[in-house]
């Protein structure tokens, strides 16, 4: 198995941590880039985000890299891997910034915890949901291997992803609801954490992505 | 399972070495940030934290090339601060692989620059640190101002209503430092962080004061803080931040072990 990686650009904050932390678990070649070519050559792809959901869908769009995306995973059939804001760019529709049209790709809402939020026990819950969280693998995948039930990763945001359907719900963490904390959907693996500042788990779920075929067994 | 309680380790970075002071004055020369960072994050740390604080124009080229070292080997988020002014200097420090941003006095100047950052580049990586002191005599109600310069300057701001402003305006996160505790070693003041963290809906990291264990659990129990940060504990080998997780969780508190 090749290990390049091209991790989408679109101008949305600093990626160097997701390319350093590839190149920490052995990519053997990371591009940061939203140029097609580097991101055709590629046998892998990362989609991230941070920010706000209407600037980065804007410069997704600017930029053709929801096109590029299309082909990446539905033509070339490359693993993907979405982080974040680039997990929720794939929903159909963000509650955030006054609401948003996203890709689609994954049908269902980004939806935000709510003012005085509260867990179980009526004990309030700060937003965002910053920190450290158990995460629940919900299937097998190749993604999860290695990686123990109630695992911490590292979790920053205001708003969480409600798919359409269960079934592509590949993990879950609790704060006041079963919230989801990564989708799975043939070539395409999302997280809400961010693996690439979830230390050792975090490099392990990423060492896996290198190593996956693409295939949910 | 909830969502775990942070342990935060702070780097006050000076010309390059870690250095902690008692109440910035008497520094001590702690060592080389990216050797220290390594061996927080080995050690468990939930984040890192770094203050540069001399912060002088020339110095922010050694301050960015640091950062960039620590980001390139440590895969916990980490947060820079001291001498954040601009929108610019935000995205200079972001670029070099900072994940949050700590803006201090920059705020007090100009309140706006605070909505204007989160705007930009979102409240997740934008912290709103806040230095504060007691103003009110031991018997009064206590109260609590705003102090610029290391503690040394008064700004009259009343402390838990700048909080929930700079909430308002878009801060992710608030970092609540007492300068009457910071390098004493006596433990948090618990009072303020305690009035802040019920003020808020944003997570409040407490800092300033940590002298033993016991006073980082008091942080999240008493305080009410989401994170506790400290220095000197750690730096100069006293305790580790294994140690540190495994005090705090023996008493009930939910840590990342």
């Amino acid at each position: 198995m090749t290990h390049r990686v091209a991790v989408i650009d679109y101008g949305m904050g600093n990626l160097h941590s997701v390319a350093s932390a590839l190149e920490h678990v052995g990519a053997a070649e990371v591009v940061v880039s939203h140029e097609p070519q580097a991101i055709l050559d590629a046998d892998r792809v990362v989609f991230p985000g941070v920010g706000g959901i209407r600037d980065c869908m804007e410069a997704i769009r600017r930029l053709g890299c929801d096109q590029l995306l299309d082909q990446v995973l539905n033509v070339d059939r490359k693993p993907v891997l979405a982080i974040c804001v680039g997990m929720q760019a794939l929903m159909s529709h963000s509650q955030e910034n006054g609401g948003v049209d996203c890709l689609n790709v994954l049908p269902g809402q980004v939806a935000f915890f709510g003012e005085a939020h509260r867990g179980d026990e009526g004990e309030r819950l700060k937003v965002p949901h910053m920190g450290w969280n158990a995460v629940r693998p919900a299937i097998d995948h190749p993604l999860w291997r290695g990686i123990e039930p109630d695992t911490r990763f590292y979790f920053v945001h205001s708003y969480h992803v409600v798919p359409d359907s269960e079934a592509v719900v590949a993990g879950t963490f609790d704060y006041g609801l079963t919230g989801c904390a990564a989708l799975a959907q043939e070539n395409l693996f999302a997280t809400q954490f961010h693996p690439e500042k979830s230390h050792t788990a975090g490099l392990t779920l990423l060492k896996n992505f290198l190593d996956w075929d693409g295939t949910c067994s | 399972m909830a969502l775990a309680k942070r342990i935060i380790p702070c780097l006050d970075v000076d010309q390059g070495r870690v250095v902690k002071g008692v109440n910035f004055v008497g520094i001590r020369d702690a060592g080389d940030p990216v050797e220290i960072a390594r061996r927080y994050n080995e050690e468990g740390a939930d984040e890192i934290t770094f203050l540069d604080i001399t912060a002088s124009h020339e110095e922010r080229d050694t301050t960015v090339h640091t950062v960039e070292q620590i980001a390139r080997e440590v895969f916990i988020p980490l947060t820079v601060g001291g001498g954040i002014r601009s929108l610019q200097d935000i995205r200079t420090m972001l670029n070099a692989g900072a994940d949050k941003v700590s803006i201090n006095t920059a705020a007090i100047h100009d309140p706006e620059l605070v909505r204007d950052a989160a705007a930009r580049f979102g409240s997740q990586c934008i912290v709103v640190a806040i230095d504060v002191k007691r103003v009110s005599a031991p018997d009064d109600a206590p109260r609590y101002e705003l102090f610029t310069h290391g503690g040394r300057k008064p700004t009259g701001i009343e402390a838990v209503e700048w909080a929930a402003k700079m909430a308002t305006l878009g801060a992710g996160e608030l970092l609540l430092t007492s300068m009457d505790r910071d390098g004493t070693r006596d433990g948090f003041e618990l009072v303020i962080t305690r009035a802040i963290t019920d003020a808020v809906d944003i997570p409040v990291i407490a800092s300033g004061g940590v002298g033993t264990l016991q006073h980082l659990a008091d942080g999240v129990t008493e305080g009410g803080a989401d994170a506790v940060l400290a220095a000197s504990i750690f730096h100069f080998g006293e305790y580790t931040v294994a140690e540190a997780k495994s005090f705090m969780a023996d008493r009930g508190i939910t840590m990342r072990v």
